[in-house]
């Protein structure tokens, strides 16, 4: 049994549940007080020391139910039928085989069990691929003895007078069914340990893809993408959200030191530091939404969305033609709604990045002050129009620093219609960012150098 | 969970019996368990863990930790949380009053005791030889953890809302966690002789560690289903009627189907109940309900938004 609790553990790594040695150390031991014969019982033991979050226990059971699958044994035939007195002549025949003699006794457990003994030595629980399942089952088969029935099958069809007819339809039956139950077995093991990895792979190969790429992203991965932007905006809210408390020790703090030596009578017991009170990162972030951007635009605000989640203090914007605050929009919509709504108001149009800039600076150049960091997600082609680069110099000269990430290669700036490498002189960092790989790394870079912590 | 009778009377005496016979005992204290939160305890105090409780506010999770320390007849011993919790707060302060005043006698008496010295040698040989009560027991102020650690007969200590402490009083937790011990550099190690049994409650404000979590059993308390909900308000309310019970219960169930800013949990269902209680209500009247809203919902635009739905939502079922 220990075996079978191994490779549960192993089923539940594939499904994302972090199982540590410790852990499963604490559930044998909880296996062991609780024992194997009630059912929920063994469950809840088994969730409560090895899922740790409400996410996990959801995942836990449906690998659970999977793994321990009560229909995972075929029922017994029903009483009567003729498979249940197999004749003597049909045993003899098949002597060679225990399988088919299990078979034609309908004795479950028996091939239940040798099916588990030659999934061992076929390595079936090593699936990776879909692909793999019709060769591991039939080296499934083949493990369990079929060719021996196979064998029992001929040499009964070549019998004179047909008397062996009966018992070869029988066995025929009877592999057919085999046949049946092994798919179903490796199907299982499919499940259990390969379609996690196979997600994985689909999210890393998603991180990667350039997102300015015809056709942007594929409907099918979007909603894979928005999860992975989710779970990266989670990352840094853990990492960056919350006020620290900076304590910096080597610098004494004189006056609140002799405050506290009062209570013992001028002696300084406790010696005090200074300690820096941490502001909270302020962030504002403008996204461009324009035509030139369409594919990059709804990744682009999705990042802003989750943003938005994470950071306190966070103003967003959007503009193509003209400039319009989205933070309500964010704030009340879901992420769908909210990216559906923006592109409706204000998505697709020219871009003008001069007459952006202008409504920029007269609704919001006041609220930028040194702890503000100024994030710009956009292409920077303005469509020949008037860049306002004075403008961009004014934001820069206010806040703590100016990011600019675009989705074109560098190599591209400042060609055509793009002004990039003339904004990018106003910008504390310029940066290329074209896959979500690539805008994880540098968002906490930028959070890490330019937000205050 | 039905058991006859005998069978309970049997297991009144010990319910840490079995998994039955824990969901008996938390009934006879108030605490309706469901079949999973009963199972973790059991294993929390078979295999000497801490517990972590995860779920939303109000769903009994303090309350799980207070039942099972009367259940049990042990002592307990709670410490909230918060951001800025360290070390003194939670373990151990020394009395800096009381050594500042034993320095003061030991000078005092220190002339006595070294006037006969010959010379300076001498007199650091005898001061060596006296006692250092300096750093010792009887000058330690115990915080919360110590306190836990020295209660020789066991005791249930809750650990309140420990998401909203440091990360660094989180990495402190795990020695005290694993190993029921604590060091203090002044006098070595302190090893409890009876392990608590310890609770630690989270509501998710961060994600907590690996390390903090792998040391812990988990348990997540979800929102209670209908059938699980009546019993509770039941036995938290006492006197209250089974048409009411349920007519509320079913109410309350249809709220958390909406989309709000905060599903009632289950403190809200119990409040509203005592509240109607206490108002002599017989049956959810639509007015009724309009009057009580502001208790199970706790936000204006959650109200505002299922105000005027109440009629329709009453007879949804």
């Amino acid at each position: 049994m220990q075996h079978t609790l191994e490779q549960f553990f192993r089923a539940l790594r594939a499904a994302d549940v972090r199982v540590s040695p410790a852990e499963a150390i604490d559930a044998s031991r909880a296996v062991a007080v609780t024992g194997y014969g009630d059912r929920t019982l063994f469950r809840d033991a088994l969730c409560s020391t090895l899922a740790k979050s409400a996410e996990e226990v959801g995942r836990f059971e449906a690998v659970f139910d999977t793994f321990f699958a009560r229909d995972a044994a075929p029922p017994p035939p029903p009483e009567g039928s003729e498979r249940d007195e197999p004749s003597e002549e049909d045993m003899a025949a098949t002597e060679s085989s225990p399988l088919a003699q299990a078979v034609l006794q309908g004795d479950s457990a028996q091939v239940q069990q040798s099916m588990e003994e030659a999934a061992a030595r076929a390595g079936v629980a090593d699936i990776r691929l879909t692909t793999q399942r019709s060769r591991l089952t039939r080296r499934l088969l083949e493990e369990m003895g079929l060719e021996e029935i196979e064998r029992i099958i001929a040499n009964a069809r070549r019998m004179p007078n047909g008397e062996g007819e009966g018992l070869a339809d029988r066995l025929d039956q009877a592999r057919r069914e085999l046949f049946a139950q092994a798919q179903q077995y490796v199907a299982r093991q499919h499940d259990l340990y390969a379609a996690g990895s196979a997600r994985e792979l689909r999210e890393e190969r998603l991180a990667r893809k350039q997102l300015n790429a015809d056709g942007g992203v594929d409907p099918v991965d979007y909603q894979l993408m928005q999860a992975l932007v989710k779970k990266m905006a989670k990352r840094l809210a853990t990492k960056y959200a919350r006020r620290r408390r900076a304590a910096q020790k080597g610098h004494l703090d004189v006056r609140k030191t002799l405050r506290r030596s009062m209570a013992y009578g001028g002696v300084p017991f406790r010696i005090e530091w200074k300690v820096k009170k941490v502001d909270k990162p302020s962030i504002v972030a403008i996204c461009d939404v324009s035509k030139s951007v369409a594919a990059a635009a709804q990744f682009l605000l999705t990042f802003l969305y989750s943003l938005n989640e994470v950071v306190d203090r966070m103003d967003a914007f959007a503009f193509s033609g003209r400039m319009i605050s989205v933070n309500d929009i964010l704030d009340e919509n879901g992420v769908e709604g909210a990216i559906l709504k923006v592109l409706q108001e204000i998505g697709f149009q020219q871009t003008d990045y001069g007459r952006s800039l202008q409504d920029f600076a007269d609704q919001h150049l006041d609220s930028l002050d040194r702890r503000t960091t100024v994030i710009f997600l956009g292409d920077g082609r303005s469509n020949f129009a008037d860049p306002r680069l004075d403008i961009m110099k004014q934001i820069h000269d206010r806040s703590r620093a100016v990011i600019w990430l675009n989705p074109e290669p560098e190599s591209y700036w400042g060609q055509g219609d793009s002004v990039m490498n003339r904004y990018a002189r106003f910008c504390h960092v310029a940066k290329q960012c074209g896959t979500i790989e690539q805008l994880e790394r540098i968002i906490e870079d930028v959070l890490r150098s330019y937000v205050p912590h | 969970m039905t058991i006859s009778p005998p069978a309970a009377a049997a297991n009144a005496a010990d319910p840490l019996a079995s998994v039955d016979a824990l969901i008996e005992g938390l009934g006879s204290v108030g605490y309706i368990a469901s079949r999973r939160i009963a199972t973790a305890l059991f294993m929390a105090v078979k295999l000497e863990k801490p517990i972590l409780v995860e779920g939303s506010a109000g769903v009994g999770k303090t309350e799980l930790a207070l039942s099972t320390a009367t259940l049990l007849g042990l002592p307990l011993i709670r410490m909230q949380c918060y951001e800025g919790l360290d070390e003194s707060k939670a373990l151990y302060e020394w009395k800096y009053g009381k050594q500042l005043l034993y320095t003061q006698i030991l000078k005092d008496r220190m002339g006595e005791t070294l006037a006969d010295a010959p010379d300076m040698d001498a007199a650091m040989e005898r001061l060596h030889g006296m006692g250092d009560l300096f750093f010792s027991e009887p000058f330690l102020e115990p915080r919360p953890l110590m306190k836990a650690l020295r209660e020789d007969d066991g005791c249930v200590l809750l650990i309140d809302e420990v998401d909203k402490s440091d990360e660094a009083f989180e990495a402190f937790l795990l020695e005290v966690l694993s190993a029921y011990q604590v060091s203090v550099p002044e006098l070595g190690v302190l090893k409890a002789k009876t392990p608590p049994l310890v609770f630690l409650t989270s509501n998710n404000v961060r994600d907590l560690g690996d390390a903090l979590k792998r040391r812990c059993l988990h348990l997540h308390i979800p929102l209670p289903e209908a059938a699980l909900e009546e019993r509770i308000v039941a036995s938290r309310v006492p006197g209250i009627e089974a048409k009411l019970t349920r007519e509320l219960v079913a109410f309350v169930q249809t709220l958390r189907s909406l989309d709000l800013r905060k599903s009632p949990s289950i403190s809200e269902t119990v409040d509203w109940a005592r509240a109607l209680v206490l108002l002599h209500a017989g049956s959810l009247a639509p007015e009724v309900v309009r009057d009580t809203l502001n208790v199970i919902l706790k936000f204006e635009q959650d109200i505002a938004a299922v105000e005027p739905q109440v009629v329709e939502l009453l007879h949804r079922k």
